[in-house]
């Protein structure tokens, strides 16, 4: 892993770490209760309420310490939800018969051209407005990008030699997608997920925004960003604390996602900067050396890998830069 | 009877169009044959359609026996009967899987080895294909293989589990010539020593006749001429067979003049 890459992990760890430091503490220790109003409205920060008040004078870091908890769990859930569906579905739809192919695909390109928030509407209407709707709308809508995904990347992997290889060797069908299919597609998949976990949190924000997320008195990010609009003039800090921690977690997460991809993709794991290292061949055998399969997670690779062979025979990979761009939507 | 033998063998695909048409031939046991043709001349979905691994969408009309089973109608449980070799050596290993695993993998399946065996066995496979380092190669990746170690290490997968039939598809064409005459060499060498039969599809005719006795020469996707290569390349019969071996006489000619210069 090359030094850049390394610093994205580092920096998206600590800013993960940061929000996830502030939620475990928000069940141990709370500045006020939350529904404490006794420091007047619209107090400026500082003194006994840090980040001061709202307009009807909650404490602002109770509320962002809080919603940090339902951010969390929105990008948590809505990432099981859609990783869990999409990736079947895509799997299922890569396997396919032709007819059947087809038909997923269309039944994938509506589901992911219909808006989030209208299905999130839709879904509302039905059970009323919650935190679990919020993640369920959200998950079914990325899982519809997961499983186009999926899809794709599975096709690119079934088409290689190395799956004819194994059907020749009789292997059956479960075991080439478990050692085969699902190793070389999970790096993509992993990224996309990380990726769609930020966008989540925005879309959770949003739904709170607009009153179809996490009912009154929760406080949720979005929440408190729609409560700030009417103030912001008068008190910043109730618009500026949740934006700033949305940015925070966002980013976090998608440097985190950019620096694990590289942990878990070997071709890039053996990638070096110019000079490379010196080649391993002399490295003293570790007590498991011979074996096949010993160098799975270790530390030390051998032999400095050349960095212009690495592309083609890296795992499956979206070669259509369009279609990475519509993958960002959720 | 023949190791393998294909009747009559056509492929078609959904509309209908036939894109291998009246294919036969027999390999027997421990023999050498060749199917030679441009691309697109149904070389390599006659290997498939052996293999019973047409892509979906194809089907294979026919009799295509091998090792006694009904590679058309019943194309499971080869096994060990057959193995295939590609052209493509970055696409023919998983870019995740060590070399070792993936040489493992059919061991450990088809030979039921476990352990210890199976280390020594994939070490042995590793040194049939004259890969010094053994122990480093097992442990390395696709990407931290040169090419020619790469189709080594596909070369020891096929026939680690000593299959009767060996296909080859094209399995230099994507190598650099000293490279090309090693992988020969040793394909040669391999099939010799362990009375393996062989199947080696390529386009090149010199390159066929390094390795191969018998040949069919494939064009439009149905067998144009039949026979002994070295009588091929003497007395070609059909005009296609002909163009390919003036195309290849003529190279050789270039090449003289080069050298004469």
């Amino acid at each position: 892993m090359s030094r850049r890459r390394s610093l994205h992990l580092a920096l998206g760890l600590l800013l993960v770490g940061v929000i996830a430091a502030g939620v475990l503490l928000s069940y141990v220790w709370l500045p006020f209760a939350p529904d404490d109003t006794s420091g007047g409205r619209l107090a400026p920060p500082g003194g006994d309420h840090l980040l001061g008040t709202d307009k009807l004078g909650r404490d602002l870091f109770t509320q962002l310490l809080i919603g940090g908890r339902i951010a969390i769990g929105t990008a948590l859930g809505a990432v099981a939800v859609g990783g869990l569906i999409g990736v079947t579905a895509g799997l299922l739809a890569g396997f396919a018969t032709r007819w059947l192919d087809d038909a997923a695909a269309v039944v994938l390109d509506i589901l992911i051209a219909f808006p989030t928030l209208l299905l999130a509407m839709l879904i509302v209407a039905g059970t009323g407005a919650s935190l679990g709707t919020a993640i369920l709308a959200i998950g079914i809508a990325m899982a519809a990008v997961v499983a186009r995904l999926t899809r794709v990347l599975v096709k690119q992997v079934l088409a290689r030699d190395y799956i004819t290889a194994a059907r020749v060797a009789g292997i059956s069908w479960p075991r080439i997608v478990l050692s085969h299919v699902l190793p070389n597609i999970a790096p993509t998949v992993l990224v996309n997920l990380a990726l769609q976990a930020g966008l989540a949190v925005l879309a959770e924000a949003s739904l709170s925004y607009l009153g179809l997320g996490t009912p009154p008195p929760n406080a949720s990010w979005g929440r408190m960003l729609y409560e700030a609009q009417a103030t912001v003039l008068a008190a910043p800090a109730g618009a500026l604390a949740p934006g700033i921690a949305l940015v925070v977690l966002v980013v976090g997460v998608n440097l985190t996602a950019d620096g694990l991809r590289d942990l878990t993709d070997p071709t890039r794991r053996g990638r070096r900067g110019s000079g490379g290292r010196p080649d391993s061949a002399g490295r003293p055998g570790s007590a498991g050396a011979g074996r096949p399969g010993s160098a799975g997670a270790g530390a030390g690779l051998p032999g400095a890998a050349d960095p212009a062979q690495v592309g083609p025979a890296g795992p499956a990979r979206l070669a259509d830069p369009t279609l990475d761009t519509t993958l960002g939507k959720s | 009877m023949s190791l393998l033998s294909v009747d009559g063998l056509a492929v078609r695909d959904r509309a209908g169009t036939a894109l291998v048409e009246n294919v036969s031939f027999e390999v027997a046991a421990g023999d050498r044959a060749g199917l030679i043709g441009e691309s697109g001349s149904g070389k390599s979905l006659t290997a498939l359609a052996v293999l019973g691994l047409l892509p979906p969408g194809l089907t294979a009309t026919g009799s295509v026996r091998l090792d006694g089973a009904d590679m058309i109608r019943a194309p499971r449980g080869h096994g060990t009967a057959a193995t295939v070799v590609f052209q493509e050596p970055l696409t023919a290993l998983d870019p995740l899987m060590t070399a070792g695993r993936q040489i493992a993998g059919p061991l450990r399946r088809l030979r039921g080895l476990r352990g210890a065996a199976l280390r020594e066995a994939v070490r042995s496979a590793l040194g049939e294909v004259r890969l010094t380092d053994t122990d480093r190669i097992a442990r390395s990746y696709p990407h931290q293989l040169s090419g020619g170690q790469r189709q080594r290490v596909a070369i020891a997968m096929a026939v680690a589990c000593r299959p009767r039939l060996l296909i080859a598809d094209e399995p230099t064409t994507a190598l650099d010539v000293t490279v090309q005459a090693e992988i020969l060499d040793l394909l040669d060498r391999i099939v010799t020593t362990h009375g393996t039969a062989l199947l080696f599809i390529t386009h090149d005719l010199p390159v066929a006749a390094r390795v191969i006795r018998h040949t069919h020469v494939l064009r439009h996707g149905r067998v144009v001429e039949s026979g002994p290569i070295t009588s091929l390349i003497a007395a070609p019969e059909h005009p296609y067979t002909r163009t390919l071996v003036d195309s290849a006489r003529r190279f050789d000619a270039a090449l003289e003049r080069t050298g004469r210069a």
